[in-house]
Protein backbone atom coordinates (compact mmCIF):
# COMPACT_ATOMS: atom_id res chain seq x y z
CA UNK A 1 0.00 0.00 0.00
CA UNK A 2 1.18 3.34 -1.22
CA UNK A 3 2.20 5.81 1.31
CA UNK A 4 -0.09 9.01 2.17
CA UNK A 5 0.84 11.45 -0.59
CA UNK A 6 0.53 14.33 1.95
CA UNK A 7 2.47 15.44 5.11
CA UNK A 8 1.49 17.64 8.11
CA UNK A 9 1.19 21.63 7.67
CA UNK A 10 3.92 22.08 9.46
CA UNK A 11 5.75 20.85 5.98
CA UNK A 12 4.85 23.82 4.42
CA UNK A 13 6.12 26.42 6.86
CA UNK A 14 8.75 28.36 5.14
CA UNK A 15 6.55 28.35 1.77
CA UNK A 16 3.53 30.12 4.11
CA UNK A 17 6.48 32.74 6.25
CA UNK A 18 7.55 33.18 3.05
CA UNK A 19 4.09 34.04 1.68
CA UNK A 20 3.05 35.84 5.22
CA UNK A 21 6.23 37.38 6.45
CA UNK A 22 5.45 35.80 9.62
CA UNK A 23 5.51 31.88 11.10
CA UNK A 24 2.21 30.30 10.02
CA UNK A 25 1.92 27.47 11.39
CA UNK A 26 0.32 28.59 14.99
CA UNK A 27 -2.31 30.24 12.54
CA UNK A 28 -5.44 28.97 12.30
CA UNK A 29 -8.69 28.68 10.28
CA UNK A 30 -12.22 27.69 9.49
CA UNK A 31 -12.69 24.94 6.72
CA UNK A 32 -15.00 26.84 4.41
CA UNK A 33 -16.59 23.66 3.33
CA UNK A 34 -17.06 21.64 6.67
CA UNK A 35 -16.74 24.60 9.10
CA UNK A 36 -13.74 22.42 10.63
CA UNK A 37 -11.68 24.88 12.82
CA UNK A 38 -8.04 24.14 13.24
CA UNK A 39 -4.49 24.85 12.90
CA UNK A 40 -2.51 25.31 9.85
CA UNK A 41 -0.17 22.85 11.29
CA UNK A 42 -2.75 20.03 11.30
CA UNK A 43 -3.66 20.21 7.52
CA UNK A 44 -3.05 17.85 5.16
CA UNK A 45 -0.68 19.49 2.86
CA UNK A 46 0.79 18.34 -0.45
CA UNK A 47 3.98 19.60 -1.88
CA UNK A 48 6.53 18.90 -4.62
CA UNK A 49 3.72 18.75 -7.19
CA UNK A 50 3.66 22.84 -9.57
CA UNK A 51 2.44 24.33 -5.76
CA UNK A 52 1.86 23.97 -2.71
CA UNK A 53 -1.87 22.73 -1.55
CA UNK A 54 -3.42 22.64 1.79
CA UNK A 55 -6.24 20.67 2.30
CA UNK A 56 -8.74 20.22 5.00
CA UNK A 57 -7.74 16.69 7.38
CA UNK A 58 -11.83 16.40 8.22
CA UNK A 59 -13.69 16.96 4.72
CA UNK A 60 -10.48 16.93 1.84
CA UNK A 61 -11.36 20.08 0.85
CA UNK A 62 -8.65 22.67 -0.43
CA UNK A 63 -7.93 25.60 2.21
CA UNK A 64 -5.40 27.38 0.57
CA UNK A 65 -3.24 27.31 -2.65
CA UNK A 66 0.61 28.74 -2.58
CA UNK A 67 2.50 29.20 -6.14
CA UNK A 68 5.90 30.68 -6.23
CA UNK A 69 7.77 31.58 -9.50
CA UNK A 70 10.54 33.28 -9.87
CA UNK A 71 9.27 37.02 -9.39
CA UNK A 72 5.72 36.74 -7.91
CA UNK A 73 4.05 34.75 -5.39
CA UNK A 74 0.31 33.51 -6.11
CA UNK A 75 -2.10 32.85 -2.90
CA UNK A 76 -5.54 31.68 -2.89
CA UNK A 77 -7.07 30.95 0.33
CA UNK A 78 -10.50 30.91 -0.93
CA UNK A 79 -11.13 27.68 1.16
CA UNK A 80 -10.47 29.31 4.08
CA UNK A 81 -13.88 31.18 6.24
CA UNK A 82 -10.87 32.67 7.94
CA UNK A 83 -7.82 32.99 8.90
CA UNK A 84 -6.31 34.02 12.36
CA UNK A 85 -2.59 34.97 12.39
CA UNK A 86 -1.01 35.59 15.86
CA UNK A 87 1.40 38.52 16.57
CA UNK A 88 5.05 37.52 16.63
CA UNK A 89 6.10 36.82 20.34
CA UNK B 1 55.89 22.69 -23.09
CA UNK B 2 52.42 22.30 -23.87
CA UNK B 3 49.62 19.82 -22.00
CA UNK B 4 46.77 18.74 -24.19
CA UNK B 5 43.98 16.49 -22.25
CA UNK B 6 40.90 14.81 -24.17
CA UNK B 7 37.64 17.03 -24.03
CA UNK B 8 35.41 15.95 -21.42
CA UNK B 9 32.28 14.68 -23.16
CA UNK B 10 30.34 13.07 -19.95
CA UNK B 11 27.21 10.93 -21.09
CA UNK B 12 26.44 9.94 -24.24
CA UNK B 13 23.56 11.84 -25.53
CA UNK B 14 20.44 9.83 -27.14
CA UNK B 15 20.65 11.72 -30.67
CA UNK B 16 16.59 11.08 -31.10
CA UNK B 17 15.61 13.20 -28.02
CA UNK B 18 16.13 16.86 -27.13
CA UNK B 19 15.25 18.05 -24.45
CA UNK B 20 12.55 21.70 -23.75
CA UNK B 21 14.75 24.38 -22.27
CA UNK B 22 15.32 24.33 -18.30
CA UNK B 23 14.57 20.46 -18.16
CA UNK B 24 16.63 17.03 -17.32
CA UNK B 25 16.00 13.53 -18.02
CA UNK B 26 14.43 11.29 -15.89
CA UNK B 27 13.70 7.68 -16.13
CA UNK B 28 11.61 7.17 -12.95
CA UNK B 29 8.34 8.26 -13.03
CA UNK B 30 7.53 10.77 -10.58
CA UNK B 31 3.99 10.98 -9.03
CA UNK B 32 2.82 14.49 -7.82
CA UNK B 33 -0.37 15.05 -6.68
CA UNK B 34 -2.54 17.61 -5.19
CA UNK B 35 -4.89 16.21 -3.29
CA UNK B 36 -5.55 12.55 -2.87
CA UNK B 37 -5.59 9.38 -5.03
CA UNK B 38 -9.33 8.89 -5.88
CA UNK B 39 -10.26 5.01 -5.91
CA UNK B 40 -12.44 5.04 -8.74
CA UNK B 41 -14.50 1.34 -9.09
CA UNK B 42 -14.74 0.76 -13.31
CA UNK B 43 -18.30 0.03 -12.93
CA UNK B 44 -19.38 3.36 -11.44
CA UNK B 45 -16.54 5.05 -14.35
CA UNK B 46 -18.10 7.47 -16.97
CA UNK B 47 -16.22 10.05 -19.18
CA UNK B 48 -18.66 13.37 -20.62
CA UNK B 49 -18.16 15.79 -22.61
CA UNK B 50 -20.81 18.54 -22.18
CA UNK B 51 -20.74 21.36 -24.65
CA UNK B 52 -21.30 24.83 -24.34
CA UNK B 53 -25.62 24.72 -24.94
CA UNK B 54 -25.55 21.45 -22.23
CA UNK B 55 -25.57 18.67 -24.75
CA UNK B 56 -24.09 16.05 -23.01
CA UNK B 57 -21.93 13.14 -24.15
CA UNK B 58 -20.94 9.84 -21.87
CA UNK B 59 -19.42 6.65 -21.77
CA UNK B 60 -18.71 4.20 -19.50
CA UNK B 61 -15.97 2.31 -19.26
CA UNK B 62 -17.47 -0.76 -21.32
CA UNK B 63 -17.98 1.45 -23.95
CA UNK B 64 -14.60 3.05 -23.77
CA UNK B 65 -12.88 0.05 -24.02
CA UNK B 66 -15.04 -0.74 -27.20
CA UNK B 67 -13.52 2.49 -28.70
CA UNK B 68 -10.76 1.89 -31.31
CA UNK B 69 -6.98 2.70 -29.41
CA UNK B 70 -4.22 3.57 -30.24
CA UNK B 71 -0.59 2.90 -28.29
CA UNK B 72 1.33 6.56 -28.32
CA UNK B 73 5.01 6.62 -27.51
CA UNK B 74 5.78 10.13 -26.23
CA UNK B 75 7.92 12.02 -24.31
CA UNK B 76 6.75 13.78 -20.98
CA UNK B 77 7.48 17.25 -19.77
CA UNK B 78 6.75 17.98 -16.67
CA UNK B 79 6.24 21.81 -15.20
CA UNK B 80 8.72 20.63 -12.67
CA UNK B 81 11.36 20.09 -14.60
CA UNK B 82 11.43 16.55 -14.95
CA UNK B 83 11.57 15.16 -18.60
CA UNK B 84 10.80 11.22 -19.65
CA UNK B 85 11.34 9.94 -22.98
CA UNK B 86 9.34 7.37 -25.01
CA UNK B 87 6.59 6.43 -22.44
CA UNK B 88 4.30 3.79 -23.97
CA UNK B 89 0.65 4.21 -23.65
CA UNK B 90 -2.67 2.71 -25.03
CA UNK B 91 -5.92 5.07 -25.54
CA UNK B 92 -8.68 6.24 -27.12
CA UNK B 93 -7.95 9.22 -29.27
CA UNK B 94 -10.21 12.57 -28.17
CA UNK B 95 -10.79 12.69 -32.56
CA UNK B 96 -12.70 9.52 -32.01
CA UNK B 97 -14.51 10.69 -28.70
CA UNK B 98 -15.36 14.33 -30.21
CA UNK B 99 -16.18 12.99 -33.56
CA UNK B 100 -19.99 13.09 -33.12
CA UNK B 101 -20.05 16.36 -30.68
CA UNK B 102 -21.38 18.88 -32.30
CA UNK B 103 -19.92 22.25 -31.07
CA UNK B 104 -18.86 25.96 -31.66
CA UNK B 105 -16.51 26.41 -28.47
CA UNK B 106 -12.93 26.94 -28.81
CA UNK B 107 -11.66 26.12 -25.00
CA UNK B 108 -12.20 22.82 -23.05
CA UNK B 109 -12.31 22.33 -18.75
CA UNK B 110 -11.24 19.29 -18.23
CA UNK B 111 -12.36 17.85 -15.00
CA UNK B 112 -11.30 14.77 -12.29
CA UNK B 113 -12.65 12.54 -9.90
CA UNK B 114 -11.58 14.66 -7.09
CA UNK B 115 -11.45 18.12 -7.37
CA UNK B 116 -8.59 18.69 -10.52
CA UNK B 117 -9.15 20.94 -13.71
CA UNK B 118 -7.24 22.22 -16.02
CA UNK B 119 -7.93 24.00 -19.23
CA UNK B 120 -6.61 24.31 -23.02
CA UNK B 121 -7.97 25.26 -26.17
CA UNK B 122 -10.07 22.50 -27.96
CA UNK B 123 -7.97 22.38 -30.69
CA UNK B 124 -4.80 21.16 -28.66
CA UNK B 125 -7.26 17.93 -27.82
CA UNK B 126 -7.60 17.11 -31.78
CA UNK B 127 -6.13 16.34 -34.82
CA UNK B 128 -3.87 12.85 -33.15
CA UNK B 129 -2.97 15.09 -29.98
CA UNK B 130 -4.54 13.84 -27.06
CA UNK B 131 -6.20 10.62 -25.84
CA UNK B 132 -7.88 9.53 -22.78
CA UNK B 133 -5.25 6.94 -21.82
CA UNK B 134 -5.93 3.70 -19.48
CA UNK B 135 -2.70 1.59 -20.50
CA UNK B 136 0.79 2.53 -19.52
CA UNK B 137 3.58 0.58 -20.63
CA UNK B 138 1.52 -2.07 -20.80
CA UNK B 139 -0.02 -2.63 -18.38
CA UNK B 140 -3.51 -1.02 -16.59
CA UNK B 141 -2.31 2.55 -15.52
CA UNK B 142 -2.12 2.80 -11.65
CA UNK B 143 -3.94 4.88 -9.63
CA UNK B 144 -0.83 6.96 -8.68
CA UNK B 145 -0.42 8.05 -12.47
CA UNK B 146 -4.43 8.74 -12.92
CA UNK B 147 -5.89 5.38 -13.34
CA UNK B 148 -8.27 3.77 -14.17
CA UNK B 149 -7.87 6.91 -16.90
CA UNK B 150 -6.20 10.28 -17.53
CA UNK B 151 -5.85 12.98 -20.35
CA UNK B 152 -2.76 12.28 -22.19
CA UNK B 153 -1.56 15.75 -24.32
CA UNK B 154 2.01 15.27 -23.96
CA UNK B 155 2.77 18.25 -26.26
CA UNK B 156 2.04 20.72 -23.47
CA UNK B 157 3.21 20.69 -20.03
CA UNK B 158 2.48 17.39 -18.14
CA UNK B 159 0.11 18.90 -15.43
CA UNK B 160 -2.49 19.44 -18.85
CA UNK B 161 -2.73 15.69 -18.74
CA UNK B 162 -5.03 15.64 -15.57
CA UNK B 163 -5.26 12.49 -13.47
CA UNK B 164 -8.65 10.46 -13.13
CA UNK B 165 -10.02 12.26 -16.00
CA UNK B 166 -14.16 12.41 -15.80
CA UNK B 167 -15.07 14.63 -18.49
CA UNK B 168 -14.68 18.11 -20.78
CA UNK B 169 -16.60 21.15 -20.65
CA UNK B 170 -16.66 22.36 -24.25
CA UNK B 171 -16.76 26.04 -23.26
CA UNK B 172 -17.22 29.26 -25.35
CA UNK B 173 -15.11 31.37 -22.81
CA UNK B 174 -11.99 30.24 -21.88
CA UNK B 175 -12.03 29.60 -17.65
CA UNK B 176 -9.01 29.05 -15.80
CA UNK B 177 -8.27 25.38 -14.19
CA UNK B 178 -6.62 24.43 -10.88
CA UNK B 179 -3.22 25.64 -11.59
CA UNK B 180 -3.78 28.12 -14.02
CA UNK B 181 -6.03 30.03 -11.65
CA UNK B 182 -2.79 30.51 -9.24
CA UNK B 183 -0.04 31.91 -11.39
CA UNK B 184 0.43 28.87 -14.01
CA UNK B 185 0.52 29.68 -17.23
CA UNK B 186 -2.55 29.31 -19.49
CA UNK B 187 -0.75 27.75 -22.15
CA UNK B 188 1.72 25.69 -21.42
CA UNK B 189 3.83 24.99 -24.31
CA UNK B 190 6.93 23.55 -22.60
CA UNK B 191 9.07 24.59 -25.91
CA UNK B 192 8.30 28.20 -25.30
CA UNK B 193 9.19 27.17 -21.07
CA UNK B 194 5.93 28.67 -20.59
CA UNK B 195 5.82 27.71 -16.68
CA UNK B 196 4.04 30.63 -15.06
CA UNK B 197 1.84 33.70 -16.00
CA UNK B 198 3.71 35.95 -18.32
CA UNK B 199 6.70 33.76 -19.39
Amino acid sequence: MAPPAFLDGNAAAGDLELAFGTDMTMASGRCAGCGEQMMLAQTHAYLGGPGTVLRCPVCGSVLLRLVRSPGQTWLDAGGLGHLRIPAPA
Amino acid sequence: MSVVSRGFRGRARDARHTLPPGQYETHGFPVLSAGPTPRVDLDEWEFTVTTETGDRYSWDWAQLMALPSRTPTVDLHCVTKWSKFDTVWEGVSLDVLLEDVETAADHALVRSYGDYTTNLPLEDLLDGQAWIAYRFDGEALDPEHGGPARLLVPHLYFWKSAKWVRGIHLLGEDEPGFWESVGYHNYGDPWREQRYQGD
